[in-house]
C-alpha cells in the first residue's frame, strides 16, 4: 500500500496548479492523470487565454501546460502517475488506481487528502443517425487534430456556439477544413462574441435558434438537416436546410465528471448553471467531507483560468489542513479567492455565480 | 444583432471608431471588442497609454485616440483578434489596414489577395504591403485597399496556390 500526504485526481489545469500550490508547502503530492500527456484539454488549446497577465492571459493554452509541467517537475516531493484511472474510493480511504494501456498494474493508495480535479465529459445530442461514423465530438476533434494531426473530415458542420464550438471551429479553419456553418439552439451565441466575429470574417455563418434535426449517409455522415427551432425548442417546418458535409461535430456543453464524489458520499446537488450534479463546497473548496476538496470544472463548468485558480485554492487549503506551513497562507488565500472574483466579475458569469451560490455549504460557525 | 450573428452593427462600430479628423491624421486603432468579459492584455501592451489602464479586468478597452500612434503592438496582444490599425493617409486613393492573421499560408509581400469584410464576403482586392511574424504566432499582415474600404475589410483570403491554374 502506497501512503501520500494528497492526491489530486486529474492533470489538467486545476489538478497542476493544485500540485503545484500544495508542493510548495513541503506536502508529498500524488497525482494521478488518465492521460499519456499531463495538461488536460490545455494542450490541445492553440488560442490565445483571456483573462489577466497572473493567469496567463495572451498565451495559448499549450504554451499554459508547458509551464505548468515545468513548475511541476521542480518538485521533488511530487509524484506523477501518468495513464492511470482511479476507479473507486473505498470507506477506509483509500484509492484504488488502474494503470497501463492494458490497466494491468494495479496501485491502492491512501492519502490523507484528496483533491478531485477529474474535468468534465462532453454531453451528447440525440438526432436521427447520431451514431453515424463521422459524427464527433470537440474534444475527440481537437484531440484527433491538435495532438495527432489527424484531420477528421472536409467538411464539418458544427453544433454548439458556446466557447468551445466558437474556438474548435476557428482550428478546423486553421487546419484547412471548411466549416459549413455554427448552429445554435439558443437565441444567442453563447461563447466570447470576439471569437464568433472571427469565425464570420473567415466565411463562416452561424445560426442561432437553429438545431441539427437529422444526418444522412450509407457508411458515415454524407449530410446533416438543420432547422430552426423556436422558443420551446421545438423545430419549426418548413425551415430545413440541407448541408453537405462528412463530419458533425457537437460541443452541446459539458457535465462534471463527478463518479468518485459520489462514490465518496459528498453531498452532491444537481446545478444546472454548473452544468450538472457538483459537490457542495466551502469557500476553500472543500466539500462536505473533511479529506475531500474539488478544482475545476468537476466543480461547476467554467474556464480554464478559473479552473487553475480554484485549484490553487484547494491545493493550498488542502496542504495547511494536513498542518504544512505556507508563508503568507491567509493573505495568499484572500489574494486567490479575489482574483476569482474579478475573474467572474462580468455579465457572462451571472448564471456561474447563480450556481456557485446554490453550491456553497452553508455550515453551523465553530465555536 | 451582434450576439445573433457574430457581426458589429453599424452602432456597435461607432462606439469604437474615431472621429473623422483623427482618422485623417494617419494611423490608429480600432477595438471591435464590444463585450464585457475577464480580458486586459490590449492595455498592458500599449506602450504610448493610448489603451487606458483598466480599472476591472472586465472592462471595455477605451482608447485615447491621440495617443495612439498606430503602432499595432496591440493587434497580436488581442487574444480575440479583435484589433486592427487603419492609416487613412497611406496615399491619395489607398488606406492601410494592418489586421491580426494565424492561418497559413502567410501571404506574400507584394501579392493581391482578396480582402473580406467582417462577415468574410470578398469584396475587394487588396496588396499585401508588409508581413509581420510575431513570436506569440498571431502574425500582423499590412493590406493596402481602397479608401472606401477601409471600414468594411477586415480579414483577407490567400489563394492556395494548390488550388491555382
Amino acid at each position: 500500500m502506497k501512503k501520500t500526504n494528497l492526491a489530486i485526481i486529474g492533470g489538467g489545469p486545476a489538478g497542476l496548479s493544485a500540485a503545484i500550490c500544495a508542493a510548495s508547502s513541503g506536502a508529498k503530492i500524488t497525482l494521478i492523470d488518465d492521460s499519456l500527456e499531463l495538461g488536460g484539454q490545455l494542450i490541445k488549446q492553440t488560442h490565445k487565454f483571456f483573462g489577466s497577465k497572473k493567469q496567463f492571459a495572451g498565451i495559448r493554452g499549450i504554451e499554459i501546460a508547458k509551464n505548468l509541467l515545468q513548475e511541476i517537475k521542480k518538485y521533488k516531493n511530487i509524484e506523477l502517475i501518468g495513464n492511470a484511472t482511479v476507479t473507486g474510493y473505498y470507506e477506509d480511504g483509500i484509492l484504488t488506481i488502474v494503470q497501463g494501456s492494458n490497466g494491468d498494474i494495479f496501485i491502492k493508495l491512501l492519502p490523507d487528502r484528496i483533491i478531485v480535479a477529474t474535468g468534465a465529459s462532453e454531453n451528447m445530442l440525440t438526432f436521427v443517425n447520431n451514431d453515424l461514423p463521422g459524427v464527433y465530438g470537440a474534444g475527440a476533434v481537437q484531440t484527433l487534430m491538435n495532438l495527432y494531426g489527424v484531420v477528421p473530415g472536409n467538411n464539418v458542420l458544427m453544433v454548439g456556439a458556446g466557447n468551445i464550438g466558437l474556438i474548435v471551429s476557428y482550428q478546423l479553419l486553421q487546419a484547412g477544413i471548411k466549416v459549413e456553418a455554427i448552429v445554435e439552439a439558443l437565441p444567442r451565441i453563447g461563447g466570447y462574441l470576439v471569437h464568433a466575429s472571427k469565425i464570420r470574417r473567415l466565411g463562416v455563418p452561424i445560426y442561432t435558434s437553429h438545431s441539427l434535426k437529422e444526418v444522412y449517409g450509407n457508411d458515415g455522415v454524407e449530410k446533416a438537416v438543420i432547422s430552426e427551432i423556436n422558443k420551446d425548442f421545438e423545430f419549426i417546418p418548413g425551415t430545413e436546410k440541407e448541408l453537405k458535409v462528412d463530419t458533425v461535430c457537437l460541443a452541446v456543453g459539458l457535465s462534471p465528471l463527478s463518479d468518485l464524489l459520489w462514490q465518496a458520499g459528498c453531498q452532491m446537488k444537481y446545478i444546472a448553471e454548473l452544468g450538472g450534479y457538483v459537490a457542495l463546497r466551502d469557500d476553500h473548496m472543500k466539500s462536505s467531507l473533511d479529506n475531500i476538496y474539488i478544482a475545476g470544472d468537476v466543480a461547476g463548468i467554467e474556464e480554464a483560468s478559473s479552473a487553475m485558480l480554484e485549484g490553487k485554492i484547494a491545493g493550498l487549503n488542502a496542504a495547511v489542513s494536513l498542518g504544512y506551513r505556507v508563508d503568507n497562507f491567509l493573505e495568499l488565500n484572500r489574494n486567490l479567492r479575489k482574483e476569482l472574483e474579478e475573474l467572474r466579475a462580468n455579465p457572462l458569469s451571472e448564471k456561474v455565480k447563480i450556481g456557485l451560490e446554490k453550491a456553497l455549504l452553508k455550515r453551523e460557525v465553530d465555536q | 444583432m451582434l450576439e445573433k450573428t457574430g457581426l458589429p452593427t453599424d452602432d456597435d462600430l461607432k462606439k469604437v471608431i474615431p472621429d473623422k479628423e483623427r482618422l485623417a491624421k494617419g494611423a490608429v486603432v480600432i477595438i471591435e471588442c464590444f463585450q464585457k468579459i475577464p480580458c486586459d492584455p490590449c492595455a498592458i501592451s500599449c506602450q504610448f497609454g493610448a489603451i487606458k489602464p483598466f480599472k476591472d479586468i472586465n472592462d471595455l478597452p477605451q482608447v485615447d485616440f491621440n495617443k495612439c500612434t498606430g503602432c499595432g503592438i496591440c493587434i497580436s496582444a488581442c487574444p480575440g483578434l479583435a484589433i486592427f490599425v487603419i492609416d487613412n493617409n497611406y496615399s491619395e486613393n489607398k488606406a492601410l489596414i494592418k489586421l491580426p492573421y494565424e492561418m497559413l499560408p502567410l501571404p506574400e509581400k507584394g501579392k493581391e489577395v482578396y480582402a473580406l469584410d467582417r462577415a468574410g464576403k470578398i469584396v475587394s482586392k487588396a496588396k499585401v504591403v508588409r508581413v509581420q511574424k510575431i513570436k506569440n504566432k498571431t502574425n500582423i499582415i499590412s493590406i493596402s485597399v481602397h479608401k472606401n474600404m477601409a471600414m468594411k475589410v477586415r480579414s483577407i483570403k490567400v489563394e492556395d496556390k494548390k488550388n491555382e491554374g
